[in-house]
């Protein structure tokens, strides 16, 4: 043998230089003129990934000769020698491929019990490891105390423990507005200050408590203690990477995907309850007239409209 | 009657020292072949041109190393638990006696293992040392990159102050807006629909039990193809490259720069 290149190095090849070509032409063109430059990079991506793949499985596709070993008789001496007397050793040799029973059934009896043994072990305990996160998941509902607490009109920087059980790791802050009464029941604005874009926690921008002359209220409720500051605010911004909303929670700059989510709330012995969080595209309108684009809550950076959407097309069980 | 040459009392000490520190290891090398593991691992051949880049590997070993140790010690002092963790960390770095070194060798170590990941795989990637027959070795490498982040994610959570907390509201949120899984992957590293206590207890399950058993997993097989396949020569190499190891000086310099090569008079061959 003489020695050659490599048989798996592939000879260099320019097909990739154009695929890249066309990946970068068709993300270039996403944001420049997202239907014709970005469809001509698709296309010149499908083209040279087409020829770099016909040439990378060149070598599979090609016929590959079989090449038959060269092989002698054994001599009548060879064969005596090779040729034990008695016992095991002396039956005849295994030929290739061939199975015995026994061993083909102590080889399926190995797997299948190990199989079976390691199924009833990992399916509980992977079980165990994933679920818990996605079921039994609980609602809570949060008193936020008498209605009368909330003059009509004034913003409040509401903070509570939704599940005093389980301590300082599930406070939450909402944005509350009592927007006076719509017909016969009173009309909420409740606004979660969980950003739309990653979670941070946004800020309402504008000023409270001693500024406006106003102090703190704290109500004792079933929740604990709910600390609510006042605040006339101009709207509410995120310190983390700059998103803004209007008072309504409508997105007015930077990168949400949507607005602010709100809370649903009943009014239960006069009462204010917070009940569960749903998810807004946007809002028209503002206050009592306002018209809610309610969805599924979903978590934040997720579009829930527009054909963004379909990347989430199906949502975790929620409470 | 003396056939042999006297030896001297200090001479016959060092042939019994030698086989006193010899017998433990030829009991154990025929019974284990362990000694004669350990000396192929060690004192394999590598191309005589070797690069002090190629240290960036162990040194990334040498870091993960540090972070184990480091870390099991922290482990017998953090309280992984809502109520006691951030004050656990308090405990460890202002009472522990040494306990502000290890946790800082922990939490600056990170940093240094993940710098190292990047430095090595650079190397990895200039050197062409991922091609053939080394692509899978590659293909590990940038999983132990991914499980080194994960790491590093899962680890960040662990002190439960504020910036521990909305890093990993933000880190979290982040994988949820991903397509398809990411609210699915979201809702499984927060254990539950919002970040509560469990969410700790799984970041510290993920972070010092499933992730380094990966880890060590794939550094060894990562070791393992190391071995098999050797070392790469760098690719300025002429070893490598089939060329002549020692470059014949040229005529011209022969002689000026460099000692004229015996056998060729006169720097001409």
């Amino acid at each position: 043998m003489t020695p050659g290149p490599p048989e798996h190095g592939p000879a260099p090849t320019l097909w990739p230089l154009g695929f890249a070509v066309g990946i970068a032409v068709a993300l270039v063109g996403l944001i420049v003129d997202p239907e014709w430059i970005a469809s001509i990079g698709a296309g010149i991506a499908i083209v040279f990934g087409f020829l770099w793949a016909r040439d990378a499985t060149g070598e599979m596709r090609r016929h590959v000769p079989t090449v038959t070993a060269e092989v002698r008789e054994a001599t009548p001496a060879e064969i005596a020698a090779a040729q034990p007397a008695a016992g095991e050793a002396a039956m005849a040799a295994q030929q290739p491929g061939e199975r015995f029973a026994r061993s083909r059934f102590l080889e399926g009896a190995t797997l299948g019990l190990g199989g079976l043994i390691g199924g009833i072990v990992t399916v509980p305990v992977a079980g165990f490891a994933l679920l818990p996160a996605f079921l039994g998941q609980k609602g809570h509902k949060v008193d936020m105390g008498p209605l009368t607490a909330f003059p009509v009109g004034k913003w409040f920087i509401a903070t509570f423990t939704v599940d005093p059980a389980e301590g300082e790791v599930s406070r939450r802050t909402a944005f509350v507005r009592n927007n006076g009464d719509l017909g016969t029941t009173p009309s909420f604005t409740i606004i979660s200050n969980r950003c739309a874009h990653l979670g941070c926690p946004v800020q309402a921008n504008g000023p409270t408590g001693a500024i406006l002359g106003e102090k703190n209220v704290i109500e004792h409720t079933a929740n604990g203690e709910i600390l609510m500051r006042p605040v006339v605010p101009a709207g509410f911004g995120c310190p983390c990477h700059g998103g803004q909303y209007d008072t309504e929670g409508n997105r007015t700059a930077g990168p949400p995907v949507r607005a602010l989510d709100r809370y649903s709330f009943e009014i239960d012995k006069g009462h204010l309850i917070l009940l569960s969080t749903y998810s807004v595209s946007h809002v028209v309108g503002t206050g009592a007239q306002a018209k809610i684009y309610k969805y599924k809550v979903a978590g934040p950076g997720e579009h829930v409209d527009g054909p963004e959407q379909w990347f989430y097309p199906l949502q975790p069980p929620h409470h | 009657m003396a056939t042999r040459r006297p030896q001297t009392r200090a001479q016959v000490r060092r042939e019994q020292m030698l086989a006193a520190a010899n017998y433990p290891l030829d009991w154990l090398e025929e019974r284990s072949g362990l000694v004669g593991g350990v000396r192929y691992f060690l004192f394999r051949k590598v191309p005589s041109d070797t690069n002090w880049m190629q240290t960036l590997g162990s040194a990334t070993l040498t870091a993960f190393v540090v972070q184990v140790v480091t870390g099991v010690i922290l482990a017998m002092y953090y309280k992984p638990s809502p109520h006691d963790a951030y004050s656990s960390i308090q405990n460890i770095t202002d009472h522990v006696t040494m306990g502000w070194l290890v946790r800082g060798m922990h939490k600056w170590g990170a940093s240094v293992f993940i710098i190292l990941m990047f430095l090595h795989m650079g190397r990895v990637f200039l050197f062409g040392a991922y091609k053939y027959p080394r692509e899978l070795n590659w293909i590990v490498g940038v999983l132990l990159l991914v499980l080194g982040l994960t790491a590093g994610f899962t680890g960040y959570l662990l002190p439960w102050d504020q910036t521990a907390y909305w890093a990993s509201v933000v880190g979290i949120n982040l994988n949820g807006t991903a397509p398809f899984l990411g609210p699915w992957l979201a809702q499984f590293l927060r254990a539950g629909q919002e970040i509560n206590g469990n969410t700790l207890s799984l970041f510290y399950s993920l972070h010092m039990l499933i992730i380094p058993a990966g880890i060590i997993s794939l550094i060894t097989l990562h070791l393992y193809l190391v071995i098999r396949l050797g070392v790469t020569s760098p690719p300025w190499s002429r070893d490598a490259a089939g060329r002549e190891v020692a470059e014949e000086p040229s005529p011209l310099r022969a002689g000026l720069t460099r000692p004229v090569p015996h056998g060729s008079p006169g720097g001409r061959d």
